[in-house]
């Protein structure tokens, strides 16, 4: 961060950016209690999770009003400008992260009152996938750093992967065994969150990208192609 | 700071008292005097400068505004930053004085000087944090890290100095306990649920032949048969939800042996020829003459390449080839199993290692497989912090690579790391293994 003549500037825009790492804070660990919900039928966590989701809104009304006061008063330019637009976009990001995790907690309540069955510990493995993105593109936002954020936006197409193959085995389940639909429909929703967790991370990926370099990671992306030869780096 | 300012303040009284002597001396007695007093002021300068030179230890340093981390003792400094316990100073405004070197393996670099909040995000944390310093409140939270390889804490807060305002942070680590725990209630659950068919199976043939099938000789070959088939299915399964136990347990602990990847791979290849000969399927490994060594655990590394080959063997097409490539990528170093089987769904690929997640489930039965190889394989490449990529054409076949880190350079004791020299002493541990 550049010095400035007004010491107190470059305060302000710190508290910003840590309130929203705090934000992240609690949007991880309201996605993290959802997801032990799901793997470790754990209902005590999902009604943790649930009753999580007010502290992360009120935070983006924090993070929204410190901003906008920070635009009002000190009219940031460059960098620091983006700064502050970084914070709004990824708080509201986090926001609906917030918002997914509590639906998946939810469907978890309903989930743990059925029978156990196999697939929902490749759920939960899917969102280790999706925490470990979310936990990566905080870190790339705390540490300003653009290639970690790179990555974590060129990783997302492996949740979509598991999301795609989730889909057709639930789809087998419920033609094969029509009382399953039910469960198998929360299942679906459930891994349905999980992959827009996923995105909403990517989203983030590029807020940071364009805050820390000015430019634009959509612009440069190339195009996913569907081929069969799909690659899959395991995050070991 | 209060010690040091009053030395100071004494130091320049003796200078003082030395010039107004010196001045009153130059008036009675003349020059020379007047040097022999000069000269004996600044001797005391001096060994008062000594003296709390001397003791640096003692004296409370004062708080430089570009040093916060002046606040500790330099001998303090060192045993905090020794010490196995991850420890964290923070100021009053929840900025980062300090952190130790076991803290850093937990957090990452760069901590220092940031607050709180961008280094450790979790909520209870924080909360416990800003209750310690608002109001001196000790307390004691749960905290786990959820990647890359799951670690749970117990986090001690405590305000330890009101002015200058410090407060302190400990992780505990409480992983293996957690671990053992969430690993016992694993294998009962994967146990019991992968059990239950061939166990279903193997008394269903018991009571068959000692029902109608008693007499029949025919028959009674035919079960017996099927009924070891599904023991040693049995059998596989165990040892194989034992290994991979056994790795999770310590999955969070870096292995620190040297080894050289080439001699594991071909261990690993050795073991497996006569069951490649038995399918007509050829294995080759390629490695070039000088490959840098990983940290590994040995035996662990020859499971891994056993797994891959083996699934390789066992997927692949008969009387193809497999070849194992070892080389450098990016200060990495890489072995990539490569079959000529028909290659693997893309939306299969991630989910490869999920535990029990088979592309083929009457294929994998039929060859043997329990469903817990690659789960295997995965556990021990996190152990290892590798990364493991799957690539695969249909109709071409599939290749696993698995990337591990260098080990660093070994330097000879008491020699500073200089360029080329560094490598060279790396070249003998290749050779011996």
């Amino acid at each position: 961060m550049s010095d400035h003549t007004v010491k107190s500037f470059d305060e302000q825009l710190e508290a910003l950016s840590t309130l929203v790492a705090q934000m992240g804070g609690l949007a991880e660990a309201q996605f993290a209690a959802a997801i032990e919900a799901i793997a470790r039928r754990d209902s005590e966590a999902a009604e943790r999770a649930v009753g999580g989701d007010i502290r992360i809104d009120e935070m983006q009304q924090a993070i929204e009003d410190r901003a906008l006061k920070l635009l009002a008063l000190r009219q940031p330019m460059a960098v620091d400008l983006r700064e502050t637009l970084a914070a709004i976009k990824t708080a509201a990001e986090l926001e609906r992260i917030g918002d997914l995790a509590k639906n998946i907690a939810k469907r978890a309540l309903v989930l743990n009152r059925e029978p156990p069955i196999r697939l929902t510990q490749s759920l939960a493995r899917m969102g280790k996938a999706a925490q470990t993105q979310l936990k990566q593109v905080l870190d790339s936002f705390s540490n300003r750093d653009a290639e970690e954020a790179e990555a974590v936006w060129n990783r997302d197409g492996e949740i979509d992967e598991i999301y795609n193959s989730l889909f057709r085995e639930l789809l087998t389940y419920m033609m094969e065994d029509p009382r399953t639909i039910g469960l198998c429909t929360h299942l679906l929703f459930v891994a349905k969150n999980i992959e827009r967790c996923g995105d909403h991370c990517t989203n983030i990926a590029e807020v940071v990208y364009h805050m820390v370099k000015a430019g634009h990671l959509a612009s440069t992306r190339p195009k996913a192609d569907i081929t069969s030869e799909t690659a899959y780096e395991s995050q070991a | 700071m209060l010690e040091s300012l009053s030395t100071a303040r004494g130091r320049i009284g003796a200078l003082l008292a030395g010039m107004v002597g010196g001045g009153a001396a130059v008036l009675l007695l003349g020059a020379p005097v007047f040097w022999a007093i000069v000269a004996l002021a600044l001797a005391a300068l001096l060994v008062g400068g000594f003296v709390t030179f001397q003791e640096p230890i003692n004296r409370v340093p004062e708080q430089h505004p570009d040093d916060p981390l002046d606040i500790l003792p330099p001998l303090t400094r060192l045993v905090l930053d020794r010490l196995p316990t991850p420890a964290m100073l923070l100021d009053g405004a929840e900025r980062v004085l300090f952190v130790n070197q076991s803290m850093r393996e937990v957090l990452g670099p760069g901590l220092e000087r940031k607050k709180l909040g961008q280094v450790l995000r979790h909520p209870d944390v924080l909360a416990a944090v800003a209750d310690a310093i608002a109001a001196g409140a000790t307390a004691n939270v749960p905290f786990t890290l959820p990647v890359p390889v799951e670690r749970h804490f117990q986090v001690h807060v405590a305000r330890i100095s009101l002015s200058p305002p410090v407060t302190a942070l400990l992780l505990h680590d409480v992983t293996v306990v957690r671990r053992s725990e969430q690993m016992r209630a694993d294998f009962v659950a994967n146990a019991s649920h992968e059990l239950r068919t061939p166990l279903a199976a193997v008394s269903g043939f018991i009571d068959t032949l000692r029902g109608h099938a008693r007499d029949d000789t025919a028959a009674r070959e035919q079960f017996l048969d099927i009924m070891a088939s599904e023991t040693a299915r049995m059998r596989r399964l165990i040892h194989d939800l034992l290994s991979l136990t056994r790795i999770e347990m310590n999955e969070h602990v870096r292995p620190e042996g040297r080894i050289a990847l080439d001699g594991v791979v071909r261990q690993a290849v050795q073991v497996l020829m006569p069951l490649a000969a038995d399918d007509g399927v050829s294995v080759t490994v390629q490695a070039p003459s000088q490959l840098p060594d990983v940290l590994g655990d040995r035996d662990e590394l020859v499971q891994l390449f056993q797994n891959l080959v083996h699934n390789a063997i066992k997927y692949g097409r008969e009387g193809g080839r497999i070849t194992v490539t070892l080389g450098t990528r990016d200060g990495q170093v890489f072995a990539a199993v490569r079959d000529e089987g028909e290659g693997i769904e893309a939306s299969a690929i991630p989910r490869l290692t999920e535990r029990f997640y088979r592309v083929d489930v009457k294929r994998s039965r039929e060859r043997g497989g329990t469903g817990l190889g690659l789960a295997i394989v995965k556990h021990i490449i996190s152990r290892h912090q590798g990364r493991l990529s799957i690539e695969s054409t249909k109709g071409v076949g599939s290749v696993f690579t698995v990337y591990l880190p260098e080990a660093p350079a070994q330097l000879p004791p008491a020699e500073a790391p200089a360029g080329g020299a560094a490598r060279a002493p790396a070249a003998p541990v290749t050779e011996m293994l």
